[in-house]
């Protein structure tokens, strides 16, 4: 094999776990807050460098989202991607996931071959950890989610997967689709050395819906299934209760209170 | 007239951001108490790029432009004022004075290491019976066949001890006064030189400042920095792009200071609500946030001039004076703000306050550049 083609899926999302909800309009406020590269998605880079620096190859990261967006791919340039992939126009706004992950498959499938697709898991604005998996749907790819741990043998992918109770191994044929998690890696820091060349405009493609050649009714907000009913912040959960004593008594009390809750 | 920032600004910024958010605030408090030098950050942001911002890449740096550099300082220094000094003083009095006069041998032979970070550079002009003063200098330079002998103590340099590569001011022809300091090269291995103990220091205690001592130092010929006699020039003209820096380290302390009173405030209760909700504090927060905004528009005018080639000098005394002093007044008011526990170490605004007072003294202290401004205008 000649070196890996890795495409990252990327996405800028607001600065904060606690963005406030607009009560009129159901969607997330985000003015005045500072945008950053989704940390799963930081992860899903790295990632894919690590295979880079082990295989050789190239990386190329997409996103798709308002003309602001090209920030998180020089972030991306500047971390040691090799190209950038911007899905920007007034006919995508309002995509919902399905769409989102439509609209980026069509944008790989004009990219031409690859042999491995990289997502963060989820995004820290959403949290639906949906467009992955939608994506690879689209794509007709086997997909691979909560990966932790990724090595590339004899055209395979051999995933770690972390699941709620367990540890899973899979293997799985080139092409595939991978979503990792946070445990994954640990993100390096772009370099400043990079960012001239992140910059200057020769690694970044921009393209909108008349380079993907889909009509607009197949794009943004009326072709979106989902329908946001009602959106609202959850309430906080009561406080725990912290038992005091020595260990017998606190011991003792813990079971009573089990007993009490109907856990034992 | 436009007052956004450049993709690359911008990147730059969110870089030193994210690095100084994850790798520099949580160990800053610790570095000041234990005066201890940030020997694993420095190494970390060598790798990364922080220690040649400007410098072109033919020499090993990044060729950002100087609103990238008081951009990164001002980041750095939100989360600790020391390890932006550090940096600063690195890259405009170190690196930067080599860039501007070097021969190209010396660019080959020193501006590559200090660009890439593999090594650190100081600068020496301040002593202890010259400060503001820099022409009652005492130490000298006596050529000896193809060498300059160096004699003398220079007083509170900044990376004094753990820099490889020191700028060095010293009199070669005392009678002709200020045309008569040339600046030199002088290595930390050469002999006759070495470094007092670091000092204890009120502020921007992480941050190596100690005294340069030479005794018989000799110095080859070649290491001369820029034309003979032209070292007070060198020195003035590194000072200018030092203060902007300065100026951006003042910004990041004061940013540091205003945003711990803002969250602060929303959680401080008295009298029964959040003490945000009185307009004492209101009107308080609402003078730092204006002021440093000042200061900024100061910093980022002073900035642009030089990339764009123009004098800066003016401006970069203004920048300096006046974001020291917003960094002043911002974080005095700051630990007002915070009370009793604004006294206590475990919160930010003691040290702004403590980094604040040695920002309005070194690289020329206000009264220095009310004299430059005063020159300048009153000319």
């Amino acid at each position: 094999m000649k070196g890996l083609r890795i495409i990252v899926t990327v996405k800028q999302v607001p600065d904060t776990a606690d963005v406030k909800i607009d009560p009129k309009t159901n969607s997330l406020m985000r003015e005045g807050i500072p945008s950053i590269l989704n940390p799963e998605d930081k992860n899903a880079v790295e990632a894919a460098l690590c295979l880079k620096q082990q295989h050789g190859g190239t990386i190329i990261a997409i996103t798709m989202g308002p003309p602001q967006a090209e920030e998180v791919l020089g972030e991306v340039l500047a971390m040691g991607a090799d190209q950038g992939v911007l899905l920007t126009d007034r006919a995508f706004a309002g995509s919902d996931t399905l769409i989102t992950a439509f609209t980026l498959s069509r944008a790989i499938m004009k990219l031409g071959k690859y042999d491995l697709i990289l997502c963060g898991r989820q995004a820290i604005d959403g949290d639906t950890a949906q467009v992955g998996p939608q994506l690879a749907g689209f794509l007709e790819l086997p997909q691979v989610t909560y990966a932790e741990h990724i090595s590339i043998e004899k055209g395979n992918a051999v995933v770690r997967r972390g699941l709620e109770d367990s540890t899973e191994w899979v293997r799985v044929k080139l092409p595939t689709l991978v979503t990792v998690t946070a445990a994954v890696n640990a993100p390096r820091y772009p370099m400043l050395y990079n960012v001239e060349a992140a910059c200057d405009g020769s690694r970044i493609i921009i393209w909108g819906a008349q380079e993907l050649k889909v009509p607009e009714t197949m794009l943004g907000l009326n072709a979106s299934p989902t329908g946001v009913k009602k959106i609202f912040e959850p309430e906080r959960k009561k406080k725990g209760q912290i038992i005091t004593g020595d260990p017998k008594d606190m011991t003792g009390i813990l079971i009573d209170k089990l007993q009490e809750l109907n856990m034992l | 007239m436009d007052f956004k920032l450049t993709k690359q600004q911008k990147l730059t910024r969110n870089i030193a951001r994210d690095f100084a958010r994850h790798e520099l605030e949580p160990f800053a408090q610790e570095w000041d108490e234990k005066m201890e030098f940030p020997r694993e950050a420095i190494a970390k942001m060598r790798s990364l790029g922080f220690m040649g911002i400007c410098i072109p890449q033919e020499y090993g740096g990044c060729g950002l432009d100087t609103v990238c550099y008081v951009l990164t300082i001002e980041e750095l220094a939100k989360a600790c004022a020391s390890t932006a000094i550090i940096v600063g003083v690195h890259n405009s009095m170190g690196a930067y004075p080599i860039y501007l006069l070097g021969t190209d041998a010396q660019k080959k032979k020193y501006l590559s290491g200090l660009a890439a970070g593999k090594k650190l550079g100081a600068f020496a002009l301040t002593e202890p019976n010259a400060g503001s003063d820099p022409v009652s200098m005492e130490t000298t330079a006596e050529q000896q066949g193809k060498s300059y002998i160096l004699n003398g103590t220079k007083t509170f340099i900044t990376n004094g001890g753990t820099s490889d590569i020191v700028i060095v001011m010293a009199y070669t022809d005392r009678s002709k006064r200020g045309k008569g300091i040339t600046a030199f090269i002088v290595e930390k291995k050469f002999k006759g030189f070495t470094a007092g103990p670091k000092e204890n220091k009120l502020g921007i205690r992480a941050s190596d400042t100690c005294e340069l001592i030479f005794e018989n130092c000799p110095v080859p010929a070649t290491n001369v920095l820029g034309p003979f006699g032209g070292g007070l020039n060198a020195a003035l003209e590194a000072l200018n792009l030092g203060r902007v820096g300065v100026a951006a380290q003042a910004l990041g302390v004061a940013r540091r200071a205003m945003e711990a009173c803002v969250t602060y405030s929303r959680e401080r209760k008295q009298f029964g609500r959040p003490i945000a909700d009185f307009q004492a504090i209101q009107w308080a927060i609402a003078d730092m946030a204006t002021e440093i905004e000042a200061a900024r528009g100061l910093i980022f005018k002073a900035a642009t001039l030089k990339d764009q080639g123009a004098s800066f000098a003016t401006e970069g005394a203004m920048a300096k004076l006046y974001a020291s002093e917003v960094a002043m007044r911002t974080a005095t008011k700051a630990v007002q703000i915070h009370g009793g526990y604004g006294c206590m170490k475990d919160y930010a605004v003691e040290r702004c306050f403590r980094d604040a007072k040695v920002i309005e003294i070194y690289e020329g202290t206000s009264e220095i550049q009310r004299l430059i401004i005063a020159r300048d205008v009153m000319r």
